[in-house]
């Protein structure tokens, strides 16, 4: 069962710094090297780092979920986890979602069931409804429910969000 | 209005939903620029307080920083209403609130800026602050703002009669009084406020803002920064989330400005999730006193309504909320004599504004709870009670507003029957109840911010030769959905699909005028604009098309892509083809709508809050599971019946109607925007202590749609966005009443006054938490105003 908020496994990770140091990060499978300080978040060099921008900053303190990526397949915030120790994982992000030109099931379900009003949220909700669907093809609302629980959305999308987890729970086991 | 619509009305995705999905939707924090800075501001420790120094030389002397500005950098003053000009960027001589702007810096990155900031010194002489509606009534001698408002601390007092309330009190067979405090919440949108300016050597600034308003900010900025507007283009990219939060000018756009002009570079400002609380302009606490006369079977004879609102430190929309609060009541229930009396003053705390429903759900929240009162206390139920009260269509309020459309009985029939409310109610057992309210919503405010007599939505069309068609609108969408609404407005005239409809919105320099996403006014404003130029093109194009077949153009129907007689189908022409011939017959293709709201009937000071095109209506039964052990009240369903007039898609209508209920069960069971007394500084400034719902307490929400055909909304819609939200505060108040015979006269209703209250009933008191009396304030002699024959 997926859970909200899993914080990276304690690693040990080599001393670093003071100043810019080089990392490499596996970004939607494509690898990245760049310079950055020990203090960098995994959110800010996604973003600014990276141009990255599909994930959101919007609490920056591990409270609404907006930045959700997924490590090694398990949703994070990506702010509350450094740049320095995701190297060398695996990290994915919205953008890598859609490939070849054709949307993902779980972007189509949510445009289909119009689970979005502002779209702010959306990216963190899409990416731990791909954690839950990815570990549990056939959820049922509860499910859903708890998947999403660490993403706000002020918009009150919510029961709309269900219905499209739902939806995509289904396009994926019918292989569309 | 026939209901053979081609788009309009059905259930499509928007417009704008794949870019969302797929994380290509560039809000304002997303947008970069070559050798960009990153601004940050310093703001005020001190809830009021005296600037006696600033110092910002070690901060200039840090490396990577660029400029550094204060108050006297930006001396002129603004603010959102003409009225109301009491606002300076940064502070000037004094602080008001905990997080007023005092300086601001501009640095290579984020961190270096926030450094900045820390070492800039400001000595402070801090003043006496004043922090509850009571002390700003009675404090004479400590004033916030020495040059404005209506004396000591109050900014602004209204008093209005309309009728003889005294003639009404006497014709009632019963009276009742009650007390109620709404407490003030934030609208905490997803993307915090975020700006990037850009100043070219030519002398004209760029700013790219996450704004409802970006005409507004327009406005202030060419008023601050003394620029004439033709050097100034603001630009609203997709915006995440606003209710209001972002309606306003705010310091941190200017400042960005300033700092661009100031360094050459552009300059990007991020508020921090900590400043969005503080920057506020959400829902203002409102103590509210109402004294209603009803004949013994229930209808009302007059009714009598004060309110006091807490505005915080600055005027902002203060003087149209003010009013708001009174406005609304006599368009649900038929009010004979009708008097209301307000007040707002200033205290040290972050401004409030508007937020969704601007000002009504207060009142309506205390009305509502008040009309069960008075159904218990006559023995009437309360559906039956306000049956008995509601206005119909075609009906001119005590206070002057003209309703068309209204489906405000239909939506009260609508959730009874569907909730099973009657059999509901009064199970006993003391843990299920279920609770019922109405409301309604204006659908665009009807006159501007300032006054003027230009036209408060423009459209743009243009129809190029291969058959493209791009609508130019200052609308923005705020996650409401107006990009969709202006491309199925043009899409449902000329033939086509909304997703076909190219969209530049929101740019003052390129797009022509709306005011804004506010007051729930872009369906009905912008869809007139949208459907009054799509119909001048469809003239050219059926003109051209009408040469071509050789049928009168009265024949021709433009539909899926084709332009075809109505009597020979299969007589017809492509729309692409269509528009090369009417250019060739024209010259290039373009058209222009406008809108203007039809006029006020009120003549009265005050008259010009409240009137709108048209007005929505909705009904709301709530069903809750209470634990009397812990406090603790679940909402386990919501019915909610909007008359939607039409809904122009069906889709994006009951996801409005479902956020409403959203947000307003925040605001009735958690949400509070409070602060430590004398400190001012917010207990809960993070989206993790400021509760809100999550996924695991949205209840199932079971939502009617009421089609009444408004003969002002563009093909009969009204709007979705704000009303709903009213009616869910009261019905969860009603129905923890109903379920424990407590009644909780003070939002949020928290475990806490739960259990205060059971406990004061299990001591035979009267199971009650809210406020005990009025503050002591003379209200002036009211306007008299002769009511409508």
């Amino acid at each position: 069962m997926a859970t909200k908020a899993v914080r990276p496994k304690k690693r040990k990770i080599a001393v670093r710094g003071p100043g810019k140091t080089p990392i490499k990060l596996i970004v939607n499978g494509e690898t990245h090297e760049l310079l950055v300080e020990p203090r960098r978040t995994l959110l800010d060099a996604l973003r600014k780092d990276l141009g990255l921008t599909g994930t959101k900053r919007a609490c920056d303190e591990g409270t609404c979920g907006a930045c959700t990526v997924l490590l090694d397949g398990k949703p994070i915030y990506a702010c509350m986890a450094l740049a320095l120790e995701c190297e060398g994982r695996s990290i994915e992000t919205v953008e890598g979602l859609a490939r070849n030109g054709k949307l993902h099931p779980i972007q189509a379900a949510f445009i289909e069931e119009d689970a979005l009003q502002c779209g702010f949220c959306t990216p963190g909700q899409i990416m731990s409804v791909k954690a839950l669907l990815d570990e549990n093809p056939n959820p049922t609302l509860e499910d859903v429910k708890r998947a999403v629980s660490g993403n706000l959305c002020r918009c009150g999308a919510y029961p709309k969000i269900f219905k499209a987890a739902l939806r995509a729970a289904e396009l994926l086991r019918s292989g569309s | 209005m026939s209901g053979d619509f081609a788009v309009v009305g059905k259930a499509l995705p928007k417009v704008d939903g794949l870019a969302k999905c797929t994380g290509q939707t560039k809000y304002a924090d997303d947008l970069s620029l070559p050798r960009m800075l990153y601004g940050k501001l310093l703001r005020s420790p001190h809830p009021h307080a005296k600037i006696l120094r600033i110092d910002a030389s070690k901060a200039l002397a840090l490396p990577g920083v660029f400029a550094v500005i204060t108050g006297k950098d930006l001396p002129i003053k603004f603010g959102i209403m003409p009225s109301s000009q009491d606002e300076h960027a940064l502070a000037v001589d004094k602080v008001r609130y905990v997080g007023d702007p005092v300086a601001a810096v501009a640095a290579i990155d984020e961190e270096t800026a926030e450094r900045a900031c820390e070492l800039i010194e400001v000595e402070y002489q801090k003043l006496p602050a004043i922090m509850t509606i009571e002390e700003a009534l009675k404090e004479q001698n400590v004033r916030i703002h020495e040059d404005f408002g209506a004396g000591g601390n109050l900014h602004k007092v209204v008093a209005l009669e309309f009728g003889n309330v005294d003639e009404g009190f006497q014709e009632a067979e019963y009276i009742r009084e009650d007390l109620f405090f709404y407490q003030g919440s934030t609208h905490l949108p997803m993307e915090q406020h975020a700006c990037l300016a850009q100043y070219d050597l030519d002398g004209k600034i760029t700013l790219w803002s996450s704004t409802q308003t970006p005409h507004y900010v327009h406005r202030a900025l060419a008023k601050v920064l003394q620029m004439p507007e033709s050097k100034i283009r603001v630009i609203a990219p997709p915006v995440g989330g606003g209710f209001g939060g972002k309606d306003d000018p705010f310091s941190h756009e200017i400042c960005a400005a300033k700092l661009a002009m100031l360094t050459g570079r552009p300059v990007k400002i991020t508020l921090t999730r900590d400043e969005v609380f503080y920057t506020h302009r959400g829902r203002h606490p409102v103590l509210m006193w109402v004294k209603t006369g009803v004949k013994r079977d229930g209808r009302i004879t007059a009714m009598h309504f004060r309110s006091f609102l807490d505005g915080g430190a600055h005027g902002s929309y203060g003087v149209a909320t003010t009013y708001y609060t009174g406005a609304l009541q006599p368009v649900t229930y038929k009010i004979p004599h009708y008097k209301f009396e307000a007040v707002r003053v200033f205290t040290n705390k972050p401004p409030c504004g508007p937020k969704r429903a601007h000002g009504t759900p207060q009142p309506r929240y205390a009305l509502e709870i008040h009309m069960d009162k008075l159904a218990e206390d006559l023995g009437l139920d309360p559906v039956e009670m306000r049956r008995r009260n509601l206005t119909g269509p075609h009906h001119v309020t005590v206070n002057w507003l003209k309703i068309n459309s209204n489906g405000v009985r239909e939506c009260l029939e609508k959730v009874v029957e569907a909730s099973g409310y009657q059999k509901k109610r009064k199970r006993g057992g003391g843990r299920r109840g279920v609770g019922l309210a109405i409301s309604t919503y204006i659908c665009g405010a009807g006159l501007p911010i300032y006054w003027n007599d230009m036209p408060q939505s423009e459209v743009h069309l243009k129809i190029d030769r291969t058959g493209r068609v791009t609508a130019f609108s200052g609308a923005i969408d705020i996650g409401q959905g107006s990009n969709t609404m202006l491309a199925t407005f043009v899409a449902e005239v000329l033939g086509l699909r909304p997703e076909e409809i190219a969209l530049v919105t929101a740019d003052t320099d390129l797009t022509p005028i709306d005011l804004g996403s506010y007051s729930s006014r872009v369906t009905m404003m912008m869809g007139h604009a949208a459907i009054q130029a799509a119909e001048k093109l469809k003239k050219l194009l059926f003109e051209a098309v009408s040469e071509k077949l050789g049928v009168p153009t009265e024949r021709l129907v433009a539909r899926d892509h084709r332009i075809y007689d109505r009597e020979n189908p299969a007589k017809s022409i492509a729309f692409d083809e269509a528009a090369r011939l009417a250019e060739a017959k024209f010259g290039t293709l373009a058209a222009t709508g406008s809108y203007w709201a039809p006029k006020k009937l009120g003549t009265y000071k005050g008259s010009g809050v409240g009137p709108s095109p048209a007005y929505s209506f909705s009904a709301c039964v709530a069903e809750v599971e209470c634990d009397p052990e812990t406090g603790q009240i679940n909402v386990e369903k919501i019915w909610l019946a909007h008359d939607i007039g039409r809904p122009i898609n069906e889709t994006l209508v009951i996801g409005q109607v479902e956020g409403s209920v959203y947000m307003g069960l925040g605001e009735v069971l958690m949400e509070e925007q409070e602060f430590r007394n004398r400190l001012g500084i917010h207990k809960i400034p993070s989206l993790l202590d400021y509760k809100s719902l999550t996924t695991k307490e949205m209840p199932p929400v079971e939502t009617f749609l009421i089609y009444t055909d408004e003969p002002n909304g563009p093909f009969g819609a009204k709007e979705a966005g704000q009303g709903p939200l009213s009616p869910v505060i009261p019905a969860v108040a009603n129905a923890v009443y109903d379920a424990l015979g407590i009644r909780i006269d003070e939002i949020p209703i928290t475990p806490e006054k739960v259990l205060k209250a059971l406990e004061d009933k299990a001591k035979g008191g009267k199971g009650r938490v809210g406020p005990e009396r009025m503050p002591d304030f003379q209200f002036p002699a009211p306007i008299k105003v002769e009511p409508p024959k």
